[in-house]
């Protein structure tokens, strides 16, 4: 394509022949064991809900990424086939309850998946026919119409409260309980285990490599003899079909479905996790996902304009690092194979205080203007970072402002360094 | 029955040229730069929200004139920042950085004048009702609205066709390479029609901010229907805008007012439904209940039916 617009996408096939170490059983086996073990190692309480939204966030990243890294079809309506995938997995968890439909509960995700499947299969027939801005225009006018289709259609939505299920009620199998977060939690790292190698071995299915072609020039995968909308269609497809099984993950877990799973806010979340991880990268949207929910979870425990930060950083993750935070760690691989990377320690190490102490600069600023707006005039007391802050006195904006402008200076100072550092550790050849 | 046909067509006009305000500014930065601005309704919210500021410390008048120039401004910055930072990386990067920007706009005004919808009073020189009509009183505000939006649309018709500036603009948007070639600084004209599409969503804000809410949720409600009226009338296309957008405007505010359902069709002719069932709740539907979602219908069968828009010549 002369255009530059598969640019972002390109280093897929670049990791194609990187990331072959994922062919092998061992990194599966090694992923699954992790996976297991991760909750007797990690003993907080709140560690097991937090790990269960992000099972379900990976899934969803992922299906995500099938459309955008993959296929180059930019969508801002993907919860819906998560969304619609949920509801009804809750509608079969209802069911099962009910004695109405044998359902155990590890199979409600397969249920979820298989409606998220069907709604695509009907919503892609017409969508896919184009990619480009025309899909992310119909994806967005699909978004709009489930949204207010929702406070129309009463049964199948529920309104305003949303549908809940109980998954306590559903038959068993093979006597498995899942009472619990921590049951729960291995019922969800077994399907995003599962999804995961599927998704993986999707992308490298004849259809899969066909989508990337698509991808870059659909003009010459139709020359090639493959008809880009039907290559699409079938992405497209298997794409909502795994939106559709996170959808019955979330289900699962949280026994509640409202419209807002399914809304423009979902969409545009999963966007925004998929990208900041790297949208060339198979397992960016993994590494996305643990660092959105990682980040939703903490921050909002501690700030209220924690979507703010949240915006900052995807607004300079597009301007500064557009392959993601998987393409600034591929990028060191081949630093770390000259084993050069001792080399940048100090320089990124340098950078990070730097930006650290610009980013307690400009977050002390925000949230001292958020009192400010925010508090009533009686209160304007705050703790900052261990500190106690009154906004309605000068120091601390003196403070603060100054912290901030000395940090990006500081920065002006590293930046340029740490880049010139890695340039030269990954010049070729003098490996010593 | 005829005073509600008037005053529906009455309402739609008024909006619908509201939304070609907005629409205008998008399809022209379209047409330009090739990538849709996700965030110029939020450049609208901007402007309404600082129009409740200024207001407050100097009036409406002022503000009607500084608020559209402040939004201008911050569009021109956002271009020049962002916009061309990431256009090397293609379309889909663009898109996406304007979606980050209409979530930061969003977030940035809930941070600054929080969560809670903010009043703005219509001006007192313009709070009285214009005209009466079967009982019923059109606002003088909204005839206000009319004449600033068609005094908006004559004004950037007239710069666009008859003034230097504007065949420079003109032909920009066709032929960039050979502008550039003749010593224009093309790069510029797309920075100074970025600017001038964010002013004017901002003096729709203006001018929309007192009748239509000032609330963070505003940019939301009024954006994706701006997008639709954009790819109905065909990216790139203004006259298609302003066709689309009255058409919008109409059929939204007609819709609203309509208050019968195909099940009460139905009744009227004789038919009855089960009541429970679910054949019921879909016939059940008034056309006002499912007013909100036919623009998208509108749109997805727009865009499945003639890709290009009713007046544009192009896809993507």
């Amino acid at each position: 394509m002369s255009t530059p617009a598969g640019a972002t996408t390109r280093p897929l096939a670049v990791a194609g022949a990187r990331g072959r170490w994922l062919r092998g059983s061992g990194v599966w086996l090694l992923a699954a064991l992790v996976v297991a073990l991760l909750p007797v190692v990690i003993r907080t309480p709140v560690a097991v809900p937090v790990m269960n939204q992000m099972g379900i966030a990976i899934v969803f990243a992922l299906s995500y990424n099938m459309l955008l890294g993959q296929g180059g079809m930019l969508s801002f309506g993907h919860a819906v086939y998560f969304g619609l995938g949920g509801f009804i997995a809750a509608h079969a968890l209802n069911h099962a309850g009910q004695g109405t439909l044998w359902l155990p509960l590890p199979l409600v995700p397969l249920v979820g998946g298989l409606g998220g499947l069907l709604f695509a299969a009907l919503f892609g027939s017409f969508s896919t026919g184009r990619s480009g801005t025309v899909f992310a225009m119909i994806s967005l006018g699909i978004a709009e119409l489930m949204a207010a289709s929702s406070l129309i259609f009463n049964e199948f939505f529920g309104g305003e409260e949303g549908i809940t299920a109980n998954r306590t009620k559903a038959p068993l199998l093979l006597g498995l309980e899942f009472t619990t977060d921590r049951q729960v939690y291995y019922l969800i790292a077994f399907w995003a285990l599962v999804t995961t190698a599927l998704m993986y071995a999707f992308s490298r299915t004849p259809v899969g490599r066909m989508a990337n072609a698509v991808r870059d020039n659909p003009e010459r995968a139709e020359f090639v003899g493959y008809s880009a909308r039907w290559v699409r269609y079938v992405t497209f497809c298997a794409s909502g079909f795994f939106a559709g099984i996170a959808g019955g993950l979330f289900a699962a877990n949280y026994e509640i479905l409202t419209a807002e799973n399914m809304g423009l806010n979902a969409s545009g979340s999963v966007l925004l996790m998929t990208y900041i991880g790297g949208i060339g990268y198979f397992l960016g949207p993994v590494l996305g996902a643990i660092v959105f929910t990682f980040l939703q979870s903490m921050l909002s425990d501690y700030t209220d304009v924690w979507l703010l930060y949240l915006g900052i950083v995807f607004l300079a993750t597009v301007l500064f690092v557009p392959m993601g935070l998987t393409g600034i760690v591929v990028m060191h691989g081949a630093v770390w194979r000259a084993r050069r990377l001792g080399r940048l320690v100090l320089p990124y190490l340098a950078t990070a205080a730097a930006l650290a102490v610009a980013a307690l600069g400009v977050v002390g600023l925000v949230e001292m203007i958020h009192v400010l707006v925010s508090a009533p005039v009686s209160r304007g007391t705050r703790r900052l970072f261990w500190v106690l802050v009154n906004v309605r006195t000068v120091t601390p904006w003196v403070a603060f402002a100054a912290i901030a402008v000395a940090g990006v200076l500081a920065l002006r100072w590293t930046m340029p360094r740490a880049g010139a550092a890695f340039a030269e550790a990954s010049r070729p050849g003098d490996a010593r | 029955m005829f005073e509600l046909v008037v005053f529906s067509l009455l309402n739609g006009l008024v909006f619908g040229l509201l939304l070609f305000m907005l629409s205008s500014g998008l399809t022209l930065i379209f047409g330009m730069m090739g990538v849709l601005n996700f965030a110029h309704a939020g450049f609208y919210m901007l402007g309404a929200y600082l129009v409740f500021t200024v207001t407050q410390h100097a009036g409406f008048v002022p503000a009607l004139v500084v608020v559209p120039v402040l939004v201008g401004l911050l569009g021109a910055v956002v271009e020049r920042q962002g916009l061309r930072r990431v256009h090397r990386f293609g379309h889909v990067a663009e898109l996406i950085f304007t979606f980050g920007v209409a979530i930061l706009v969003t977030e940035i005004v809930q941070f600054v004048w929080g969560r809670p919808a903010k009043r703005v009073e219509i001006p007192a020189f313009l709070d009285f009702p214009l005209f009466q009509l079967f009982n019923a009183s059109f606002p003088a505000y909204k005839a206000f609205m009319l004449v600033v939006s068609v005094g908006m649309f004559v004004f950037l018709f007239a710069i666009l066709t008859r003034t230097r500036a504007g065949l420079i603009i003109q032909a920009s948007l066709t032929h960039p390479g050979m502008v550039a070639m003749l010593g224009h600084n093309v790069p510029r004209v797309f920075m100074v029609v970025f600017g001038i599409g964010c002013a004017l969503a901002g003096l729709a804000g203006v001018i929309a901010g007192p009748v239509l809410g000032t609330f963070p949720g505003m940019a939301q409600v009024l954006g994706s229907i701006v997008f639709v009226v954009v790819v109905i009338g065909g990216l790139g296309s203004l006259s298609g805008a302003l066709v689309a957008s009255i058409l919008i405007g109409v059929v939204q505010t007609v819709a609203v007012a309509l208050d019968v359902s195909i099940g009460s069709a139905l009744a009227a002719a004789g038919v009855v439904l089960d009541p429970t069932g679910f054949l019921h709740e879909l016939t059940s539907v008034t056309v006002a209940q499912i007013a909100p979602i036919l623009p998208y219908i509108l749109l997805v069968v727009v865009l499945i039916v003639r890709p290009t828009g009713l007046f544009g010549t192009r896809e993507t």
